[in-house]
């Protein structure tokens, strides 16, 4: 579905992804794992075009969207919920949730119905300011924000990012429920052991390239991914 | 259920308006019109309505401008040029040192709506450049932008257009408002009131609406909306626009009201009273826009007026003459803006629904008594 092909990106003068190819097949959850600055988000902020590639190519549906802006990118389905969930602290749950759908101009009762299933919680909170949540329904209200937008990919950066370990694995079970319904998941994560269980595809990032891939399960066996990002000898 | 209480809050309003509204007839009709009450009020309705246009850049959609001066003087320029008769034009009475090349003029309301798309169509040009800045860079490049259009618009070559640096009158102004299809003069507070209130309630239904949601979201985080497929500098230049376009109307009432233009009045420190108003009425906050305009211009014109009135010292003591009262005005801003650092109004609006509720719930006979009826 969604295809890399040696996506190069440049901060400044920094090289912050150095030639990097994965794939995202069609209703699969794929992750990337690695440490803080190994380019995982920049892939994410360029696959959504907030960024410009210095070479490469992105593939969607068999269409080059390398280079296109963020606008045109999600309106062709890829939704981004950004890292530390930037969630609009002054503006109510709902309102937040009709931001996500800012592009389509149907009706989205079904769509906040759909939500409200998966977040219980947003509906009874739909009246209250973004900023009064706690971390775990700013994340929530993240997720179901960019679904407003019925997107067919959704790119998630650090979803667990500084939450409590319950709230965490109720984040990742979302996750796999949305799965189930049909949209395919691209995942950032540093929580390796979350990601890997989860995921379908695991790739290792380090330094801006990919070291290592394979099955999510496997990438968790392995002796070197335990060493550098589960914590075991 | 969200819809019911709408309409009721729509209900309740549209009876606020038209409270309001019929005081100031009934207003208009007993009191004489030189009153300094008058002054006030159509003062207060004019910077309230550039102060709400300057509102939804810096209050809703997070743009820090200060260029509202500049654009109130081109709406305020372009309706004097558009409404003053040819025949004086054409003689020596305003243009004595040019002849004026517009050969044409115009009526009241269309006037005014050209003033406001002139407005706008510098904004937009202007707009090109400058909403790739961010916060304080934008601020200082749209001051610079709202001194440059005062100096051009004084410019000796352009004179033939804008009279140089001389003053602009005779053109049409609020004595000149008729009722329509007559000769009835219409009243003069009246009109400004229903121009500014017709303005604001657009900018008010322009927040409410989906646009207005974006701008909120750019306002809230930039990243994050981007991300969610709003166009950025589409909609931040929608904002300048239409920002500008009332700035422009209200320049043009302002033009009505003082019965003379000249440019150097629009300088600076009237971004910065329209800019204070804001941040005291509270940004963003509509309501608090208006409260704050009407107490900034009465406090400015008229409650404070005492102050400068040397026969009014008292104990012999010589601190009071003119000048004096923006020393105690200063001192009222700064206890405002310590007690309320959010403004009087924070980022609430003022809810006639609520107040109703508020009062029902004190006194729960009277509700009763209504609903016997």
């Amino acid at each position: 579905m969604l295809k890399i092909n040696d996506l190069k990106v440049n901060y400044g003068g920094i090289e912050a992804v150095k030639g990097i190819s994965f794939e995202v097949p069609e209703k699969s959850i794929v992750t990337l794992i690695g440490a803080n600055g190994a380019g995982k988000s920049t892939t994410l902020r360029t696959i959504a075009g907030l960024i410009k590639p210095a070479a490469g190519t992105v593939t969607f549906q068999d269409e080059v969207i390398t280079g296109k802006g963020p606008q045109e990118i999600v309106s062709r389905g890829i939704t981004l919920v950004p890292e530390g969930r930037k969630i609009f602290p002054d503006l109510t749950v709902l309102e937040n949730l009709r931001i996500g759908a800012y592009l389509r101009k149907d009706d989205l009762t079904d769509d906040l119905n759909w939500v409200y299933d998966l977040f219980p919680r947003l509906k009874e909170r739909h009246w209250q300011h973004g900023g009064t949540l706690s971390g775990g329904e700013q994340q929530m209200l993240a997720v179901g924000r960019a679904l407003m937008s019925r997107p067919k990919l959704i790119m998630m950066d650090e979803p667990s990012l500084g939450l409590a370990p319950l709230v965490v694995r109720g984040i990742f079970d979302i996750i796999r429920e949305i799965n189930k319904q049909g949209v395919t998941i691209l995942l950032i994560e540093q929580n390796a052991n979350m990601a890997l269980q989860t995921a379908d595809i695991g790739y290792v990032m380090e330094t801006g390239k990919i070291t290592m891939t394979g099955p999510g399960k496997e990438l968790l066996a392995n002796e070197d991914v335990k060493a550098a990002y589960l914590g075991k000898k | 259920m969200t819809e019911k209480k709408d309409k009721k809050e729509v209900l309740y309003s549209l009876i606020g308006i038209a409270v309001l509204l019929i005081v100031i007839i009934i207003l208009e009709k007993t009191i004489p019109s030189t009153s300094i009450l008058f002054s006030v009020l159509k003062k207060g309705a004019i910077y309230s309505l550039a102060a709400v246009s300057m509102n939804l850049l810096n209050g809703f959609t997070g743009l820090f401008s200060l260029g509202q001066a500049g654009f109130m003087l081109i709406g305020a320029y372009a309706y004097a040029i558009l409404t003053m008769p040819v025949t004086i034009k054409l003689s020596d009475s305003v243009y004595k040192y040019y002849d004026c090349i517009v050969g044409f003029q115009l009526g009241l309301i269309p006037s005014m709506i050209i003033a406001g798309l002139i407005a706008a169509l510098f904004a937009f040009l202007i707009g090109l450049p400058v909403l790739r800045l961010k916060s304080d860079y934008l601020a200082i490049a749209t001051l610079g932008f709202a001194e440059i259009i005062r100096a051009i618009f004084q410019w000796d070559t352009i004179g033939p257009l804008t009279n140089g640096a001389n003053v602009l009158r005779k053109y049409l102004d609020l004595t000149d408002v008729t009722l329509p299809f007559s000769n009835i003069p219409f009243p003069p507070t009246l009109f400004i009131f229903i121009v500014a209130g017709i303005c604001i309630a657009i900018i008010k239904m322009l927040i409410d609406s989906s646009y207005g949601r974006a701008f909120k979201a750019i306002r809230d985080d930039e990243i994050a909306a981007e991300a969610m497929g709003i166009g950025l500098f589409k909609h931040k230049e929608m904002s300048f626009i239409i920002s500008s376009f009332f700035a422009g109307i209200s320049g043009a009432l302002l033009s009505m009201y003082q019965y003379t233009v000249q440019a150097s009045q629009f300088k600076t420190a009237m971004t910065y009273e329209i800019l204070l108003i804001v941040v005291i009425g509270g940004i963003g906050s509509i309501s608090g826009s208006c409260i704050g305009s009407f107490l900034f211009i009465a406090c400015n014109e008229w409650w404070l007026r005492f102050l400068d009135e040397s026969s009014n010292n008292i104990l012999g003591l010589n601190i009071m003459r003119s000048g004096f009262r923006k020393v105690v005005f200063s001192i009222i801003i700064m206890i405002i803006v310590l007690f309320f650092s959010k403004g009087i109004m924070g980022e609430k609006e003022i809810s006639i629904k609520r107040m109703v509720d508020r009062l029902r719930r004190k006194k729960p006979k009277p509700a009763v008594e209504e609903g016997a009826k």
